[in-house]
């Protein structure tokens, strides 16, 4: 659904409070909405006080990985006599996901606000907004925001007047997946090809430019702001009684064969069922769900038995056989062919791999090749077995984790769907292809 | 090295020390351990990328690539663990899913590392069904061209001229298996050093143009020995085949040359298998030269120089053992030494501290001046009609040969015989640099031996041991049976060589006393 919409009943907006609010996108309607009020406290407390506050909160890493935030802010020695950096990734490309995006359209300033609290709180004085390039209105937005924070001295040398420099630029992508991964972005950022870096030395030792750097996903940092100025046992009590190890609220993208595709924003532990059938409305008319990615393409895909079961955060959806991701919900019902959207996704990581690893740079365009043959009909049982193995040679075995995100739709689809997968081997066609012919 | 801290780690059940902060492939080739890799090299910057070194680490969740994983205290490596070994099969399987099967064709072949890798433990078969990748063949400039299909993009070609060279010229681009080497736009592996990437590559997608269907890589025969074409010295490696000299490729030195070899270098040998050569020895008789045998020669150059003062002007391209026979028969007539040598443009390799192509462009500069020789552009300046000109392998011009036509006598001890010349007493035929086995001393002292890489022509006989003979038919006391002794006889009459034997320099080179070596390896 676009924007503006009434939210749900059942969604907390906070995050997505002022989405559709076209006042909220400048710098003066931010305010009146409660704008840089968190930053100004934040240039009051001590860095480490405000990586106290976050780590207390129960903050975790929105990108994908799910990493404590305070913590990996901890990781930033200071007085180590560097210049530090905060990379904000704004490069959302995990097919199925656009949340950020979102944020960046309508609350630039919730972002810009979010950077120069975590810039300071890491102890660096410059913070980079990473955008993808094929983010045209998000990068407009966030550039002329950027010029008037600076303009109005709310961020640059001397931040809310407080002599402190915590300074921002926005960055552009060329438009690469790969870019999305933290070394790549740090060495596109520099102006180097988007290679992933080997790990160590890690970004919080070597990061952009060498230095000591933080690299946070977008909403990550639009939520500290939040944090800063409810209190982190506010955030805390967001989450399932059960499970205090995921908290806050989440932005999920919903997208597929579903009545209401859009983003929403839920309370972690959220019943996955309730999500699907009550806020999206259930599957479209006549149609049957029939599988779920839950976190954007690189997790594991769900069958709705595992879906209807699983809980909303990062504990519960591992609990399931999948995880949270990026929150790229992608919902596939029982008019779709399984081979071909699996195969469809396999050839977008084949597209995206920048071909340094060989297990990912053959491993990828390998297993496209032999989907789309088991899709063409002139598969064979064999084929089966090689896609597992070149998934297993796929997995764990390279720099960064494209190929293994190549491997976990392919494995768990011929795990799960295999019937479909030999109907085309036998039946030497698609069946759903002729099925809708027919 | 006092404070480089030892870290003990255990690599297929060998215990290994090596300072701390060394690779696990480094390591284990310590302990005799090969760990397979491609995008590694000693000489480069490391990528990380083949992911073919990749070893079992207990403890460790995943495997790590040896390459790129630093020693730690304790550790117990397994590179033949099963594991190990079907990460790398699975590696192989995708390096060669678009890689051509035409070893038949391919110069590589023989000396290709993935075909090596390939029967040692890869597949016997491939489950690849599909088409496989094309990109047509690319001049990249210079002596290279470019075999896309071949590629592995192990990226070491890149990484040199990136890093060792300083010239980007190359680029990984496309992504995914679209991904291939290209040049940036105008530009060309022009720089003096880009040769070495055909070295460096470990397939057969960087082929020297020069080298291009020569020979198949088991048809040669390797020596090794210094590059002759300049005062560098780097230490090389001449491939023959049937007594022919068809490639010349660097040797590793770390003290020298680290793992390359220049252009110039590398493609200037044709001239050890020139085909104008001195193949008898002669006397004159009247006018003409007729053969004759080495005593009948020798004895007649003897007698041509006996009794005179003689010039001898010799090639700075003679072993350290030639030219110290050479200064003898200068002392001994009183006489003088010169020499001349050709001179070009200095080339350095910027990621390699002190490695350059040398303007002087002779291998034995510095042994010439330290046995005696005088460097000079006009060596025969000064002939008189009294003298006698002892001419060894020098390469005469019109001008040097005015001034030798005024000497009374000329004993061209050579593999060539100069056009004009007259008044030679006797021609006696010597080896070439890659048929005789010797030292060069290069342009910081240090003294480093060449092996015999293949047969001289005819009669013609090694330099020191021609020269051995001639001072022995001129009286002097001469027991020489091998090079060595020569070299020894050398080392006892000058100080710098003191203690300094083939044995001690052995392959590596050694310095000659006081001569300050450049710290090795790649800045």
């Amino acid at each position: 659904m676009g924007y503006p919409h009434t939210p749900h009943a059942r969604e907390t907006v906070v995050l997505s409070k002022y989405f559709g609010d076209r006042d909220a996108i400048g710098l003066d309607g931010w305010r009146k909405r409660g704008g840089y009020v968190a930053l100004e406290k934040a240039l009051g407390m001590t860095p480490a006080e405000i990586v106290g506050v976050v780590k207390e909160s129960g903050l975790r890493g929105r990108g994908g990985a799910g990493f404590p935030t305070g913590m990996k802010w901890s990781f930033m020695k200071p007085g180590d006599g560097k210049p530090h950096y905060l990379c904000c990734n704004a490069d959302e490309s995990e097919p199925g996901t656009f949340k950020d995006r979102e944020i960046m359209r309508w609350t630039p300033h919730a972002l810009i606000e979010g950077c120069a609290i975590g810039a300071y709180a890491i102890g660096a004085e410059t913070a980079y907004i990473y955008i993808r390039g094929e983010f045209t209105e998000p990068l407009a937005r966030m550039e002329a925001a950027v010029r008037e924070a600076r303009a109005a001295g709310v961020i640059g040398p001397n931040a809310m007047g407080t002599g402190k420099r915590v300074d921002v630029w926005v960055h552009k992508g060329a438009g690469a997946y790969i870019c999305g991964e933290e070394t790549a972005l740090m060495n596109s950022l520099e102006g180097r090809r988007g290679n992933p870096r080997i790990k160590p030395p890690f970004p919080a030792v070597a990061g952009v430019f060498g230095q000591p750097t933080t690299i946070n996903n977008v909403e990550t940092l639009a939520a500290v702001p939040h944090i800063l100025n409810n209190g982190a046992d506010w955030y805390k009590k967001l989450a399932r009684p059960d499970n205090p190890k995921s908290t806050g609220t989440k932005l999920w993208s919903v997208c597929g064969n579903i009545a209401k595709p859009g983003n929403y924003e839920v309370v972690m532990g959220f019943p996955f069922k309730d999500f699907l059938y009550d806020l999206c409305g259930g599957p479209l008319p006549g149609r049957k769900f029939k599988a779920v990615i839950p976190g954007g393409s690189s997790v594991p895909i769900m069958t709705m038995a595992e879906a209807e079961a699983a809980v909303m955060d990062y504990e519960g959806m591992v609990e399931k056989g999948s995880m949270l991701g990026s929150a790229g919900c992608i919902v596939i019902d029982d008019a779709q062919c399984m081979v071909k959207q699996i195969g469809r996704l396999a050839r977008f990581y084949a597209h995206e791999s920048c071909a340094q690893c060989t297990q990912c740079r053959e491993g990828t365009a390998w297993t496209t090749k032999i989907m789309e043959r088991i899709e063409a009909g002139d598969g064979t049982l064999a084929d089966l077995d090689t896609l597992l193995e070149i998934g297993d040679n796929m997995t764990g075995k390279t720099i960064c984790v494209l190929s293994d995100s190549c491997a976990v739709p392919v494995v768990s689809g011929i795990q799960k769907w295999r019937h479909e997968f030999e109907a085309h081997i036998t039946g030497k066609r698609c069946p759903f292809k002729h099925a809708a012919a027919a | 090295m006092a404070d480089v801290k030892t870290i003990n780690l255990t690599i297929e059940g060998r215990p290994v020390a090596v300072a701390e902060g060394t690779s696990l492939l480094e390591a284990a080739r310590t302990a005799g351990v090969l760990i397979p890799h491609y995008c590694y090299h000693p000489g480069l910057p490391v990528a990380g990328v083949c992911r073919m070194c990749l070893v079992e680490v207990e403890k460790a969740p995943k495997l790590a690539p040896a390459c790129a994983t630093s020693v730690a205290e304790g550790q117990v490596v397994h590179v033949h663990s099963e594991k190990a070994r079907e990460a790398r099969k699975g590696v192989l399987e995708m390096l060669l899913i678009n890689h051509p099967l035409d070893c038949p064709i391919c110069d590589q072949a023989g000396e290709c590392e993935l075909q090596d890798y390939t029967f040692q433990e890869g597949r016997k078969d491939s489950r690849y069904q599909e088409p496989k990748r094309f990109n047509p063949v690319e001049d990249f400039g210079g002596d290279i061209m470019y075999v896309p299909n071949r590629c592995i993009l192990c990226t070491r070609c890149v990484r040199f001229m990136d890093d060792v060279a300083e010239d980007p010229v190359l680029n990984v681009s496309e992504r995914g298996d679209r991904a291939y080497i290209g040049k940036f736009e105008g530009k060309d592996l022009t720089h003096p050093w880009s040769g070495n990437v055909v070295d460096l590559c470990p397939v057969g997608a960087l082929l020297s143009k020069d080298f291009l269907n020569k020979a198949r890589a088991w048809e040669l025969d390797r020596t090794a020995s210094i590059c002759p074409n300049c005062t560098q010295g780097c230490n090389a490696i001449i491939e023959t085949r049937d007594n022919v000299v068809v490639r010349m490729r660097p040797r590793a030195n770390a003290e020298v040359n680290s793992h390359f070899l220049c252009d110039t270098g590398r493609l200037d040998y044709r001239w050890m298998n020139g085909q104008n050569r001195l193949e008898l020895p002669q006397v004159a008789r009247g006018t003409a030269l007729l053969d004759a045998d080495w005593d009948v020669a020798l004895g007649a150059a003897a007698a041509a120089i006996r009794g005179k003062r003689a010039l001898v002007v010799a090639s700075p391209m003679l072993s350290n053992e030639a030219l110290h026979l050479a200064s003898r028969l200068v002392r001994i007539t009183q006489g003088k030494g010169t020499f001349r040598v050709a001179r070009g443009p200095e080339a350095p390799l910027p990621g390699v501290k002190d490695l350059a192509l040398r303007a002087e462009r002779a291998a034995n500069v510095v042994g010439a001046e330290m046995l005696g020789f005088t460097k000079t552009d006009t060596p025969f300046a000064g002939v008189g009609a009294g003298d006698a000109v002892v001419i060894v392998d020098h390469a005469l011009t019109d001008a040097d040969l005015a001034a030798v036509n005024q000497a009374a006598a000329v004993v061209v001890v050579g593999t060539t015989l100069p056009v004009g010349l007259k008044n030679v007493a006797a021609v006696l035929p010597i080896a070439n640099f890659s048929e005789e086995e010797g030292t060069f001393t290069n342009i910081r002292g240090r003294v480093q031996r060449f092996l015999q890489a293949k047969a001289a022509p005819g009669l013609a006989r090694p330099s020191w041991y021609v020269l051995a003979d001639l001072l022995g038919s001129l009286g002097e006391a001469t027991s020489y049976f091998v090079p060595s002794d020569v070299f020894a006889a050398l080392a006892a009459s000058h100080a710098e060589f003191a203690g300094l034997s083939y044995d001690s320099i052995g392959l590596r080179g050694l310095p000659v006393l006081g001569a300050a070596q450049p710290a090795g390896g790649v800045t």
